[in-house]
């Protein structure tokens, strides 16, 4: 029972047709604008044939009170709710693969106290996962929800999130998998009339971490904010892709992605697609990335996309940074006897602080901070001592 | 006891022609207690002095000697010359955004002393100094410098100082951009280190105005990278009244 949005088709490549047959994604060869950036080989056969098997990951639920966590079969309503129609190849293997879906659902007018947390670890397993995930907020819901990834797995998944009208919803991602993980993610909102949705992505582990986040809106005076923070080491892929699709009228958008690289052959992508369309009058946006490259040999690509097609909006703007360690500001921390180290230390957590604020999970923060504590250690302080 | 000691001090900055002289030859001696002001025109090196002493890495030095107490400051890296017991309060203080000021000031404090200030004393005492320099409690949650207006950064600058305290301090053009009151509590701040605890000062400034409030032992004329005259308090007087323009026309 997807119920399609009512809106004007528009000639944009930043809205690809999506298809649910396999045969509508042919496998990609790089070359296609939305695959240059993703190094395939890596994709473990993601995007071509691999095959799929139970039990990649497990997944630990805690639910908060009321919240209401169940499993479905394929065929269940829930699947697709969100409008979800995959425009990649790797998103529509998953969705034919997956053998059910895990539903959570927030009871209409229950302000939820505390996170819903649904904790995947990989297994290990030789064979690929695919799965897939329905987050319904039923109308006047408050609540939070937190999935986690790590250990290792190959997974490619679909996660949806439907926020009926006047909902209140955070969802958080963190992929702090181990260093061998390949992880390939579609998430894709619908935010209601008046709805408010907080997504969160949060990226440290994992070979190749690939994170399509869309969201787009079945009423007026929605409001996304999408966050994300991600910290790239050596060798690695992380990879976020955005889109926000103003398919109605006063609707807002908020995002800001930050990420630091360190060490030979870090790669960091981040795309940040919003579509304003026509009868999107009055409505909001603003979109930032801003990247802090701590080494050399790293590599950062940070591409904002805004497209309108009206002229009658509020705001629209964004902003895109790729900087190193600002030198006047090691020097002024140092000047009052802080060492190199702790300087540099202290300017990454400045770095992130504002972002980490307003993640505003309180069951998360000390997790981040001691991630990106623990990330420091790893390289940037290392080539100093 | 502490001695600052430049001699004979060469400095050039790189640039898209090469390396440019901008210390031409610099000596000077800061022994404690005493107070020395730098007074010289736009682009005559005097930042470039302070930052030289500091150890940015901007500048190369090419030539002559710093030492404090007799300790070779050159061979010291940025943060081994503050631990060493160097300060400088910048013309332009950096913003380092997301990094709270009371963070910094316990870091900073922690660094210098080699053990972490004890919690009671010293909320206490960062309180009452940003109180001293009229700045609101509320900075300690702020980002330091970020969105501070140009005279709440000097006087942060000052608060560092005193907290901090120093064996010798370089201030650069920390009266500029002050108004009258701003000027006055900076003034005090100053005053309150050079007076209970005996130590080095090194004022740098444009203008004779601060030398009301803060009484120099000894006044530098700096020109063209060097330093052009030296003499008493009497010699600002005379550069209120006559500029610089006799030393600059001698040293072209
Ligand atoms: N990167 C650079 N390339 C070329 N010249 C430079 C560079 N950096 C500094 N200079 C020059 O060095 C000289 C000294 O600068 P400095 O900032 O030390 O002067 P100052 O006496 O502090 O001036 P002010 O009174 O304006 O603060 C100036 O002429 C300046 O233009
Ligand atoms: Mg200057």
């Amino acid at each position: 029972m997807s119920s399609a949005l009512e809106v004007d088709k528009v000639i944009s490549h930043l809205h690809p047709e999506g298809s649910f047959d396999l045969a509508d994604h042919p496998v990609p060869t790089g070359r296609e604008e939305v695959w240059r950036f993703t190094p395939l080989k890596r994709l473990r056969g993601l995007h071509d044939e691999a095959p799929f098997g139970a039990g990649a990951c497990a997944v630990e639920v805690s639910a908060a009170q009321d919240v209401v966590v169940e499993q479905v079969g394929a065929d269940a309503v829930e699947r697709g709710l969100s409008g979800l129609v995959p425009t990649d190849r790797v998103s529509a293997r998953a969705w034919a693969a997956a053998d059910g879906a895990t539903v959570v659902r927030i009871p209409q007018d229950t302000v939820v106290d505390g996170a819903t947390i649904l904790a995947h670890t990989g297994t290990g397993a030789e064979l690929a996962g695919a799965s897939h995930t329905v987050i319904v907020a039923e109308k006047f819901s408050k609540s939070t929800v937190v999935l986690t990834f790590a250990g290792t797995a190959v997974l490619a998944d679909n996660i949806e999130i439907v926020l009926e009208d006047g909902a209140e919803l955070t969802v958080v991602s963190l992929q702090d998998w181990a260093d061998d993980a390949v992880h390939h993610s579609t998430q894709h909102a619908r935010v209601g009339r008046d709805a408010s949705l907080k997504h969160v992505a949060v990226s440290f582990g994992g070979d190749l971490v690939r994170h399509d986040a869309t969201a787009d809106y079945a009423g007026p005076g929605g409001s996304v904010e999408m966050l994300g923070m991600y910290f790239a080491d050596e060798g690695q892929h992380i990879e976020h892709r955005l889109f926000v699709d103003h398919t109605a009228p006063h609707t807002k958008s908020n995002v800001v992605y930050k990420g630091a690289l360190q060490g030979q052959g870090a790669h960091a992508v981040w795309i940040g697609n919003v579509l304003i369309r026509k009868v999107a009058e009055g409505i909001e946006t603003y979109e930032e990335n801003r990247n802090l490259v701590l080494t050399d040999g790293c590599q950062a690509d940070s591409v904002p996309n805004l497209e309108i097609e009206t002229g009658e909006i509020e705001g629209a703007g964004h902003a895109s940074a790729i900087g190193r360690f600002d030198d006047n500001q090691l020097f002024y921390l140092r000047s009052r006897g802080i060492a190199e180290d702790e300087a540099r230390r202290l300017v990454v957590h400045g770095f992130f602080n504002d972002l980490i604020r307003r993640i505003d999970v309180p069951e998360l923060e000390e997790k981040l901070a001691a991630t990106v504590e623990s990330e420091l250690e790893k390289n940037v302080l290392k080539a100093f001592k | 006891m502490s001695t600052l000691e430049i001699n004979d001090l060469h400095v050039s900055v790189e640039t898209e022609d090469g390396p440019k002289e901008i210390l031409k030859g610099v000596t000077l001696t800061i022994k404690d207690g005493e107070t020395h002001a730098i007074m010289g025109p736009n682009g005559s090196g005097k930042s470039t002095l302070a930052y030289s002493i500091a150890g940015h890495p901007k500048y190369t030095v090419t030539g002559g000697t710093v030492t404090l107490d007799g300790d070779d400051v050159l061979a010291m890296s940025v943060d081994e010359r503050a631990r060493a017991g160097l300060f400088l309060a910048m013309q332009y203080p950096v913003e380092v955004p997301g990094v709270s000021v009371s963070n910094f000031l316990r870091t900073a404090k922690t660094a210098i002393d080699g053990e972490a200030p004890k919690l009671r004393t010293w909320v206490k005492d960062v309180n009452a100094t940003l109180e001293k320099l009229d700045l609101d409690s509320s900075f300690g949650t702020r980002s330091v410098n970020e969105g501070f207006s140009g005279g709440e950064k000097k006087r942060h600058e000052i608060a560092q100082l005193e907290l901090l305290d120093p064996k010798v301090a370089i201030l650069d053009e920390t009266d500029s951009g002050l108004d009258i009151d701003a000027l006055k509590v900076v003034s005090d701040g100053v005053n309150r280190f050079i007076e209970d605890k005996n130590k080095g000062v090194l004022l740098i400034t444009h203008y004779t105005r601060i030398l009301r409030y803060i009484t120099p032992d000894f006044v530098h004329v700096f020109v063209n990278g060097k330093v052009a005259e030296s003499g008493g308090p009497d010699l600002a007087d005379e550069l209120e009244a006559n500029g610089y323009d006799k030393y600059v026309s001698a040293a072209v």
